[in-house]
């Protein structure tokens, strides 16, 4: 048939010759490739043990900060919730008793705070509707379970360790 | 010109209105941009107005007879329109900048405890702040505080938020028989209080926390229960033999939190609710439920809150179609 575009090329295969034919040459060649890739910097990493640096912007697991008395910062003003598009986050505010003083820094906390990281998409509005720098998303990844009901993360899991002094530790031993 | 009327121009909207209006109420027929935002005037309360001097507008003539303007922008609650006079809101640049000096002087003893606040969310301070206020405090003094004070066992008072308005002192004496709480001491360390911890106990005492233009007061059995925009405003009435039984639930979930009196556009609640209805009756089975309320889009209570899309309509059974449709089917087969 004629060609419509009259670029047409018919390619003519040519015989192998004796060295090809044996196949041997380009087999060592082959062999010789990947023995110099055993030799070469590895472009992965072990994961779990090593990680690899992050970004100064990352943005990973939530955490609820506190202040530098350690009283929870987070007053359940719901800003958070509100701004989060995913709509992942929910609490259940209280009122903070006599005697809470050391634990709150508001008259109101938050005693239920849930954070639903299956619908998290880590966008980083919480922190910035957060009027009380309360909330930062400046953890590790979310690791893996094996349960979607895992995956609500609760105020223990959220809540930053309270700041121990150690030498007022040593000092009251 | 129809006959005892009045004409008046709001930023060079006409509007006609009885002789002795206010120019508040004149832009209120208006609607819109025009109204003067207001925080101690409330129309149904007599003697309400004048103390905020948030309604401050610009008279640039004074009427027709007398077109001089007025020297001094005057609080738009407490002045009576004339014949042909002439009224800049909006449109005044003076007006917009003296409103950002009052909202500051609202600000200097008003704590930012919004957070915390049940009122956020319906705060006309945190509306007003927003539209007309500046970003930061000028302010660097101690703001005066108080200790909170249950008045009964149902509404809180923080004074520390209060702005003065008087509205509440004005609920107590028009509404209800001996009033027990007012305001103590002058100028700049009055304070609402009952004197001595008194209970403020009448049948329409809790309307003094709807009247309220910031979270001075709030209702106790709300108190931190929610966010406002996280629970969905449903207007509802009741046969009530105390009042008129006409209210707005605050819904989340199926659990009713908080129960109001219905506001109008303006902020107002149009009719007086009693106390049996907005504490004790908050099962759905109670109410008849009217529908939702509208909620303007530009207010945070709105937000989050998507309409259901409209269901496809539903196709109507069509006998005589039906059959035509299965006897045309029938033919197709045979001829085939």
């Amino acid at each position: 048939m004629q060609s419509l575009s009259n670029r047409k090329k018919i390619l003519e295969q040519e015989p192998m010759n004796f060295w090809e034919r044996i196949y041997l040459p380009a087999i060592f060649k082959g062999l010789a490739i990947t023995l110099r890739h055993f030799f070469m910097k590895k472009n992965t990493i072990r994961y779990p043990e090593e990680t690899r640096e992050y970004s100064k912007n990352f943005r990973g697991m939530h955490s609820l900060k506190r202040d530098e008395l350690g009283r929870e910062r987070c007053t359940a003003c719901g800003l958070c919730a509100l701004s989060c598009p995913a709509e992942a986050i929910t609490m259940i505010a209280a009122e903070r008793q006599k005697g809470e003083e050391n634990l709150y820094r508001e008259e109101k906390y938050a005693a239920v705070y849930e954070i639903n990281m299956l619908r998290c998409i880590f966008c980083g509005l919480c922190e910035e509707a957060c009027p009380k720098e309360a909330i930062y998303l400046d953890g590790p990844h979310v690791p893996p379970e094996y349960l979607r009901k895992d995956f609500i993360y609760g105020k223990d899991k959220l809540v930053e360790q309270p700041f121990i002094n150690l030498e007022e530790l040593s000092l009251n031993k | 010109m129809s006959e005892g009327k009045i004409k008046v121009s709001i930023d060079g909207i006409l509007v006609e209105v009885e002789p002795g209006t206010t120019i508040m109420n004149a832009a209120r027929q208006i609607g819109g941009d025009v109204v003067p935002p207001a925080m101690c005037y409330y129309s149904s309360l007599e003697g309400s107005g004048g103390k905020c001097r948030t309604c401050l507008v610009k008279v640039s003539k004074g009427s027709e007879k007398d077109p001089r303007p007025m020297p001094k922008l005057v609080a738009s609650c407490r002045t009576g329109v004339m014949d042909g006079m002439e009224v800049q809101n909006i449109t005044s640049p003076e007006v917009l900048e003296a409103r950002k000096g009052i909202v500051e002087f609202l600000l200097i003893n008003h704590p930012l405890d919004c957070p915390v606040c049940d009122q956020a969310g319906e705060c006309d301070l945190q509306n007003l702040s927003y539209k007309h206020g500046i970003e930061e405090t000028r302010y660097n003094f101690d703001r005066r505080t108080f200790e909170k004070i249950d008045i009964g066992d149902k509404i809180k008072l923080h004074m520390t938020r209060c702005i003065l308005c008087y509205r509440c002192v004005m609920v107590a004496d028009q509404l209800t028989d001996k009033r027990v709480h007012g305001v103590l001491g002058r100028g700049d360390v009055s304070e609402i209080s009952t004197y001595i911890s008194n209970a403020v106990d009448n049948d329409f005492s809790g309307n003094m926390i709807d009247v309220c233009p910031v979270g001075a007061l709030t209702d106790r059995t709300f108190r931190f229960k929610n966010r406002v925009w996280f629970t969905k405003p449903v207007e509802a009435h009741r046969d009530c033999p105390t009042c008129s039984g006409k209210v707005t639930l605050w819904y989340k979930g199926e659990e009713v939190l908080r129960v109001t009196g219905r506001k109008d556009e303006f902020g107002e609640l149009e009719e007086f609710i009693c106390n049996d209805c907005r504490f004790d009756k908050k099962a759905t089975s109670d109410w008849v439920i009217d529908g939702p309320r509208s909620v303007k889009n530009t207010s945070v209570i709105s937000s989050n809150h998507y309409e259901l899309p409209a269901p496809p309509p539903v196709i109507k059974e069509n006998l005589k179609l039906q059959t035509e449709n299965k006897k045309q089917l029938e033919r197709a087969e045979k001829l085939k």
